[in-house]
């Protein structure tokens, strides 16, 4: 088959450090293509190349047979190029109609006509089986939804050549499944598509080759046909990846945390609806749900952010009354919070600053107010090494490091603390095979220590491998508690969607 | 009350909403595309005078406000230029540019106008009686019996409304206002847009100088817009970033400072300082009151280098 783009000797620099080099890549008419890649490999950057938002230092891009450079997405549009990003470039106060047509003049008038809009949008909906209402606000969308919005602003743009960020990371199965049927319309009808991911199964359920990507070069382009998923993650990290598992059995019968009734709501809205639970000693109980059910809310409530309604909290058999944070991280709480950049680390500050943020009142730390930068110090390069964190030194800001030992940070300042118990909520977001199996590797062992750990996450694979009970959040609500052993994935899907079975779960 | 008293309370509400809402929406223009501009106050400031200094020296009030508004057209580009291509933040250019309207009107105002009893008077904007329709009771007078800016400002309500959501370059300056990533990535150019809004902001604020300067007082005294460029700021946030709910906050706005007038002429045993409160009292009051409650545009005050400038 005829190449619809190719890339030959590409190179991007930021400073010294080269982001691409010397890329070679045929893609062809039709197919869909997967780029694989840990985070940090460069494939954002290709990506962002091909569509325009950056240009290349060196090399050159065949699209359709002819050398081609974009200094802007609108160019990369006009030439039939669209991406659909893994943050959406959605404007969630405008209707869908109105994010599709921005930019563009319908026959060269100045004024916008909504209807008409609608219309032509209605027409391709139909014809790529995207079903979305042209009408309605984006921001009343699901995120599925969300999704095909962009798609279709691609595709009213004419764009024959279709790039997708990491576009399953926001996903829930069921939505994964829609969206894998719409690009099977789009190959039927001859767009390419390249599929960015670092998802093996995906790949192989979805794609026609694969390319791979380790840190800025290019290790390979092969058929799916006859390459496993071992294969490729050796591929993509350079060696091979085991995969964290859960010593089952030794669980002490002791209750750790006990939470009955929870209720908590957002201004006047219920958020969390009668939450019950219990973790015992040393025990993993994960929470799996999609993305905005209230995990956020549930994490927070149990740290001391957020007020609850009613409902009771017990460690260790005491009932905790209005708790706040820092009387939480005093009874033995630690907390990961879901969005490392917003509220795990002051980015500006330094890595031995961070690392000392929650014990910086200490004895240890200070005395009189006055903190000792050389006990600082002396603790900060002690978790660098025990963490292997990766840094020129205990006073770079931690805004530098990546995101990977970012959260290497936060993990060792948590268990710095020698928690009873670990709130983890998306431990591994956005970290790539190598960090999170660190990540899974620390908590693990946490758990053996006997501490118990509340693992919300929305990625199942994790929940369910790391582990020892599994619950499921569906609009403020626990769905319903199993053990590993009873655990499968359609049941957990299901539950995910909201479709609950009729047999109850003991909790 | 009689009917004459109700019509002069209109009448004199409305003359003072003027003002307040021709600077309300150049405001709005600038803050629907993201552009936070609390230097409004020192915008119309340079607006009085200019229109004033316009007027003298040109020797018609048409001309003090065409003068006025190529001065504070200028004075948005440059604001433009300083949080625009520089990426100054918006709240220090914006303050900073209150300081120096009040520092350049005031030496120029004494140096070119004079001061005290001596400063130069101009012929103000006339009075246009639309016959027919000031005929209406009570509101026709107040509504219909004012000066051409005023029947500009009513004019510019739906204007906006429609070049806000009925036009593609509407539709541009909003998503603008939300995210101009998005919008870039789509081939919207961002920084043009925000210079036009900029020139749009500070040509109308021309206007509203002229208002008070032209409009009402015939004359340039110092310091003379005290505090309106806020309040009309506030009366965007109060209008919930919509054209005709920035005309009513305005309405409200003008309409308690007419009433504080009216206060102090009753002669109430107030000291008037109090009563020269009353409407910067409702301000606070309303903004404290709905401000939590309406969304302003998601990228307010957000700097933004385009994609293509990041290339080259």
């Amino acid at each position: 088959m005829e190449p619809i783009l190719e890339i030959r000797g590409l190179v991007k620099r930021f400073g010294s450090f080269v982001a691409n080099d010397r890329l070679n890549l045929a893609i062809r008419q039709g197919e869909i293509h997967a780029l694989l890649g840990e985070n940090g490999a460069g494939k954002s950057t290709l990506m962002n190349m091909l569509s325009g938002m950056l240009e290349p230092d060196e090399g050159e891009i065949l699209y359709k047979g002819k050398p081609v450079r974009f200094g802007s997405p609108r160019e990369a549009g006009s030439a039939g190029i669209g991406m659909v990003h893994q943050h959406f470039m959605l404007i969630p106060a405008l209707t869908v109609a109105e994010n599709v047509l921005l930019g563009l003049k319908q026959d060269r008038s100045p004024f916008f006509r909504f209807k008409k809009a609608c219309a032509e949008i209605r027409e391709l909906s139909d014809r790529f089986g995207l079903d979305v209402r042209p009408e309605a606000k984006v921001s009343d969308l699901s995120v599925g939804q969300q999704q095909r919005v962009e798609i279709i602003k691609t595709l009213f743009r004419g764009a024959e050549f279709i790039i997708l960020d990491e576009p399953t990371a926001v996903l829930t199965p069921s939505e994964v499944k829609d969206l894998f049927r719409v690009l099977r319309t789009l190959k039927e009808q001859g767009k390419t598509i390249i599929f960015i991911s670092h998802k093996l199964q995906e790949i192989r359920e979805i794609c026609d080759r694969v390319t791979v990507l380790r840190l800025g070069r290019l290790i390979g382009t092969h058929s799916l046909d006859g390459i496993t998923p071992a294969d490729l993650a050796r591929m993509m990290v350079g060696r091979d990846v085991a995969a964290p598992v859960r010593k089952a059995g030794i669980v002490s019968q002791t209750n750790r945390l006990k939470v009955t009734g929870l209720h908590a709501s957002e201004s006047g809205v219920p958020v969390l609806k009668d939450i019950s639970f219990r973790i015992r000693e040393g025990e993993i109980l994960g929470i799996a749900g999609v993305d905005g059910n209230g995990q956020r809310e549930l994490s927070e409530v149990l740290f001391g952010l957020r007020s609850k309604d009613a409902g009771i909290i017990e460690l260790d058999g005491e009932a905790l009354q209005r708790q706040q944070p820092r009387s939480m991280k005093e009874k033995g709480v630690a907390y990961i919070p879901e969005d490392r950049h917003k509220e795990g680390l002051m980015l500006q500050m330094s890595v031995e600053e961070n690392l000392i943020a929650k014990e910086y009142r200490k004895r240890r730390f200070s005395k009189g107010g006055i903190i000792s930068r050389r006990r600082m110090r002396e603790c900060a390069d002690e978790q660098i090494k025990s963490f292997a964190i990766k840094t020129s030194g205990a006073s770079v800001p931690v805004g530098r490091l990546s995101g990977g030992n970012q959260q290497k940070v936060i993990l060792a300042r948590e268990l710095m603390l020698n928690p009873k118990v670990i709130v983890a909520m998306q431990p591994t977001r956005g970290m790539d095979v190598g960090a999170a199996e660190y990540v899974h590797k620390r908590l693990l062992e946490a758990s053996e220590q006997g501490c118990s750990i509340l693992l919300i996450s929305t990625e199942l694979e994790e929940v369910m491998a790391l582990s020892d009970r599994i619950a499921v959040l569906y609009k403020g609500e626990l769905l319903g508690t199993m053990d590993r052993e009873s655990a499968d994935r359609d049941r957990i899907g299901q539950l995910m969607a909201g479709i609950r079975p009729n047999a109850s779960f003991a909790i | 009350m009689s009917e004459e008293v109700i019509v002069s309370y209109l009448a004199s509400a409305i003359r003072l909403s003027v003002p307040l809402l021709l600077a309300a929406l150049g405001i709005l223009f600038m803050s629907r595309s993201g552009i936070l501009n609390i230097g409004m106050e020192g915008m119309v400031l340079i607006g009085a005078l200019s229109g004033v200094v316009g007027a003298y020296y040109f020797g018609s009030a048409a001309a003090g406000v065409g003068f006025a508004v190529v001065v504070t057209g200028l004075v948005g580009l440059l604001f433009g230029f300083l949080v625009i291509t520089t990426g100054a933040d918006q709240v220090v250019i914006g303050t900073a540019l209150n300081l120096f309207g009040l520092g350049i009107t005031t030496v120029f105002g004494r140096s070119l106008l004079g001061m005290g009893q001596e400063a130069v008077r101009v012929n103000g904007i006339p009075s246009l009686r639309i016959p027919l329709l000031s005929d209406i009771p009570y509101v026709g007078e107040a509504l219909f019996d004012q000066n051409v800016l005023a029947y500009a400002s009513y004019l510019l309500v739906p204007a906006a409304a429609f070049v806000f959501y009925k036009t593609n370059w509407g539709l541009r300056v909003r998503a603008v206002g939300e995210n101009p990533l998005a919008a870039d990535t789509l081939g919207v150019r961002v920084h043009r847009i925000w210079y036009i809004c900029c020139l749009i902001g500070g040509m109308l604020a021309g206007v509203a100088g002229c208002s008070l300067s032209l409009g009402i007082l015939n004359q340039f005294t110092e310091n003379m817009v005290a505090g309106r460029g806020f309040i009309a700021l506030s009366a965007v946030i109060f209008g919930k970033w919509t054209p005709l709910g920035t005309m009513g906050a305005s309405l409200l706005f003008g309409g308690a400072d007419a009433l504080q007038l009216r206060f102090q002429s009753f002669g109430i045993k107030i000291p008037y300082q109090f009563m020269l409160m009353f409407p910067y009292l409702l301000t606070m009051v309303a903004l404290a009151w709905f401000s939590g409650k309406s969304k302003q545009p998601a990228a307010t005050a957000a700097a933004y280098k385009s994609l293509a400038d990041r290339n080259g």
